[in-house]
């Protein structure tokens, strides 16, 4: 059995010669002592079909506040489409249809008449591939948070979410560049900051290290940990260690169906399914 | 309407129902807006077979037009003076924008003279018709001494759709696989062996219409036809391209220019004619276009 | 020796094919060649002072002016009063059958709209002429004249929507699916989406467009010469008949212009103020279409 759990090492620089970075987090509006943890999204025989393919068969999953859950699995296993079913980002694939129940903070999102756009300002998304908005860095950041009517202050909102996503030091004196000037990791750590300036409860992310140099993808695992006092976080990831370093809960998916979940420190040193067990010693995916 | 209302707000000030109202308003607006073209194009339509219908008789067809009884008018002269110009465009205009387009995709090399000739060929796209009237007038007419003939106008009509055909062409040649051309080349094929057997033929359905485009646009044309000095009322059919000429849009235009309504009847039926012409010649271009484009996403 | 046969006949054949892609470059130096040739002689003998600034244009009058300024205000008030109409309605269309449209209406649509393209102009300004000028016009403004410049503006308006919704349509689909989703990801309703993120995204395809659709309206012809009237006068009133400076040369080519006088040469050197002006638009709105096209590729 593969202990990918080294104890020993601390846990940013397993395998990195990367120096400690400590990002201070400004002022949380929430308690910095992490609050005991209810169930934010609750996934209840939920089945995802594009056409007459079921891409997620029957999942019932809960996702735990303020932690990191994230869901792994081979390619083509379906943790994306679950991940997009959160926020109802599968409803621009026209061939998408989705049975069972999805419920957020108790009311279930698939119920007709639910409407996804307010949903979508409270679970945020981050994507694969970096996507910041041709405009400026701070235009990007304050552009979601202005069209849903916030009253408060702009230029603060922004230098906050900024702080939050790690990325205020590089880009303080930039703020009207545009954003496709930065590099690939300050881009996605924008498209962090962008998520998080909605203030949404839920920050989902899709791979967001896949496009990414090690040393950018270990800055964002770093702000990973952080955002959890602030945000629940669930993270897709095919890159294994990477599960085992940031989340808190594992799922694993196989063939669109939620093979196992539990605790990370356990997931990866004694599952209960031979399926789960074979993925994480690298028999296939 | 939805749970997450439930929680606190914040500091966002949820506008959602204004924000949706409006999203509804802008749809219907754009959806309106979009089909004006296709209301514009039936009431169109509609107009001219009320005016038209009832004049496109066997008389209409193959009388000859006549200023001083419109009700014996026809259209016999126009008609095939289109013919004429029709032949000579696609005779002359296809095998030389297919050659271009030829040279260019497949031996050009990646050169300045390339991309002027690429550069030129875009521009002259955008020329409005009258000048290659005028082209047509100065070098036709007058020059190579053609005079007023369906010859000139064929001439000046092929110039004036050369950069289409080429232009489609080229789109065509582009869109076949590189593979092909690979697979001839390594059996010990020479170019034009390769172009011939397998580019061409694989290019054909894009080429084909990009020629029944530009034919049906050069016989729409009526500017640079007047501009050489093609006649109206014209009493005869042409019987070599060095004859006199006239063509139904100018015929269209003449009539339409008349106040009495009766030549406006005419002009309806003589629209008839020509829609009758083009409409199903664009269809079977857009159709093979539509086909192509299937057939490509697999 | 067969080797040979077969080198010297492919020879041939790339010789033959270069001539055929030259022949484009030939015509271009024909149409500058001849405009300027005849140009150069009405230039002698009017000031070019008088031509592009004057504001009178009688040429064939006993006493003749020739300030080409009325021809050009006809010119601008029709293509201006298409855009008027085109622009709206093409980037609405745009917007709708990239952002909205299901793709069965798609695929009916857009080819209605390029039939819209293929009719020719005559046809649109005989509705112009019996249809929309007594119909739609005088029943709105009983002064309107019988040849005015408002008619030809909205039927070449209609004709040149097909050219503005289908390069905004192109420009539209090339905003890469990632900004879309980015957007949505934040909260934002389809109408925010599309007005908000894609048409700024697409904004030099749009301009573009805009650009080939403005020089389109300036070299028509047909519509404008039986709708505009052959009036030239320098005014902005759309409902007074006016005269362009295709409708000029189509009058000057029906009329009896001998070779050689100066009214055979006003058809070269207003040809000659037209090319310059379209070949202007159309060079510019290349670049800027191939600006947009690098972004997006």
């Amino acid at each position: 059995m593969v202990n990918v759990l080294d104890k020993e090492a601390p846990a940013r620089t397993r395998g990195l010669d990367v120096p400690l970075i400590r990002i201070p987090v400004r002022q949380a509006r929430r308690e910095h002592v992490l609050p005991s943890s209810e169930c934010i999204i609750r996934a209840e025989k939920l089945t995802i079909r594009y056409g007459e393919f079921a891409a997620v068969r029957e999942v019932t999953l809960d996702i735990p506040s303020h932690r990191v859950t994230a869901i792994i699995g081979p390619s083509g296993c379906g943790k994306s489409t679950l991940l997009r079913a959160m926020n109802r980002m599968n409803d621009f694939v026209p061939s998408a249809s989705a049975a069972g129940k999805l419920f957020y903070r108790g009311e279930d999102i698939y119920r007709p008449g639910f409407d996804p756009v307010e949903l979508r300002r409270r679970i945020g998304m981050v994507f694969q591939k970096p996507n910041p908005f041709p405009k400026s860095i701070f235009k990007n950041v304050a552009w979601g948070a202005t069209i849903n009517g916030y009253q408060g202050n702009i230029e603060e909102l922004v230098e906050r979410a900024l702080h939050q996503a790690a990325l205020w030091d590089e880009v303080k004196d930039k703020l009207h560049d545009n954003a496709y000037a930065l590099s690939g990791g300050q881009q996605q750590r924008l498209c962090i900051a962008r998520a998080i300036a909605l203030e949404p409860d839920v920050v989902l992310m899709d791979e967001p290290c896949s496009a990414l140099d090690p040393i950018a993808t270990a800055r964002i695992e770093d702000l990973i940990d952080q955002l959890k006092t602030l945000y629940t976080v669930v993270l897709v990831t095919h890159n294994m260690q990477q599960a085992a370093r940031v989340s808190d809960r594992t799922a694993f998916m196989y063939m669109g169906e939620l093979i196992e979940v539990g605790d990370t420190p356990i997931m990866f040193t004694k599952p209960t399914q031979k399926k789960t067990q074979d993925y994480i010693t690298g028999r296939f995916g | 309407m939805n749970g997450a209302s439930a929680i606190s707000m914040g500091p966002f000030v949820s506008r959602i129902q204004r924000r949706r109202r409006s999203g509804h308003v802008f749809e219907l607006i754009c959806t309106v807006l979009s089909f004006v073209g296709l209301a514009f194009l039936t009431v169109l339509i509609a107009r001219v077979l009320w005016e038209g219908a009832a004049w496109v008789t066997l008389k209409f067809l193959t009388n000859f037009p006549s200023t001083l009884e419109p009700e014996n008018a026809g259209i016999k002269s126009a008609f095939w003076g289109t013919m004429w110009l029709m032949a000579i465009t696609t005779v002359i205009g296809v095998p030389i924008g297919v050659a271009a387009a030829v040279y260019l995709e497949e031996y050009a090399p990646r050169n300045l003279l390339t991309k002027f000739i690429h550069f030129n060929i875009t521009n002259l796209a955008g020329v409005p018709s009258i000048v290659y009237g005028i082209l047509g007038l100065a070098a036709f007419v007058r020059w190579l001494r053609f005079d007023r003939s369906v010859l000139s106008g064929g001439l000046i009509l092929t110039l004036l759709v050369l950069p289409v055909i080429i232009i489609a062409s080229r789109e065509a040649l582009l869109a076949v696989p590189k593979s092909i051309r690979e697979a001839a080349y390594a059996l010990g094929a020479t170019r034009w062996q390769t172009v011939r057997a397998h580019v061409l033929p694989t290019a054909l359905p894009g080429i084909m219409t990009g020629i029944i485009l530009a034919v049906s646009r050069a016989i729409g044309e009526a500017a640079p036809l007047i501009t050489i000095g093609a006649l109206t009322y014209v009493a005869f059919v042409p019987t070599g391209p060095l004859d006199a000429f006239t063509a139904m849009p100018i015929q269209i235009y003449d009539w339409s220019d008349r106040p009495q309504q009766e030549f406006h009847h005419l002009a309806a039926a003589g629209i008839i004619v020509l829609l009758g012409i083009l409409l199903p010649m664009n269809a079977v271009a857009v159709a093979v276009r539509a086909s192509q484009q299937r057939k490509k996403s697999w | 020796m067969a080797r040979a046969a077969v080198k010297a006949k492919e020879r041939t054949i790339h010789v033959a094919l270069l001539a055929c892609a030259l022949i484009s470059i030939v015509t271009t130096v024909g149409i500058v060649w001849v405009l300027l040739e005849e140009s150069i002689l009405f230039f002698a003998k009017v000031s070019p002072l008088d031509f592009f600034f004057g504001t009178k244009w009688a040429p064939l009058s006993t006493t003749p002016s020739f300030g080409v300024l009325p021809l050009v205000c006809g010119t601008f008030l029709v293509a201006g009063g298409a855009l008027v109409v085109a622009i709206p309605v093409g980037l609405a269309a745009a917007v709708y059958l990239s952002e909205y449209a299901p793709p069965a209406v798609r695929r009916v649509l857009k080819p209605t709209l390029e039939v819209l393209a293929g009719i020719p102009t005559v046809v649109y300004g005989y509705f112009a002429l019996t249809f929309v000028t007594p119909y739609v016009l005088r029943p709105l403004y009983p002064n309107t004249d019988i040849f005015n410049a408002a008619s030809a503006a909205i039927v070449v308006g209609v004709m040149i929507i097909p050219t503005i919704s289908s390069l905004c349509d192109d420009a539209f689909r090339a905003v890469p699916r990632s900004l879309r989703e980015a957007a949505y990801a934040v909260s934002a309703t389809r109408m925010e989406v599309s007005t908000r993120i894609v048409v700024p995204a697409a904004m030099s395809g749009v301009v573009a467009a805009v650009l080939l659709a403005l020089a389109r309206a300036i070299g028509e012809t047909m519509a404008v010469a039986l709708a505009a009237g052959m009036t030239p006068k320098l005014t902005l009133n759309p409902f007074v008949s006016v005269q362009t400076m295709t409708g000029y040369i189509v009058q000057a080519s029906l009329g009896d212009t001998p070779a050689g006088t100066i009214g055979y040469q006003t058809i070269f050197a207003v040809g000659f103020t037209l090319f310059l002006i379209t070949m202007t638009i159309n060079v510019v709105a290349q670049r800027v279409l191939k600006r947009f096209r690098e972004a997006y590729e």
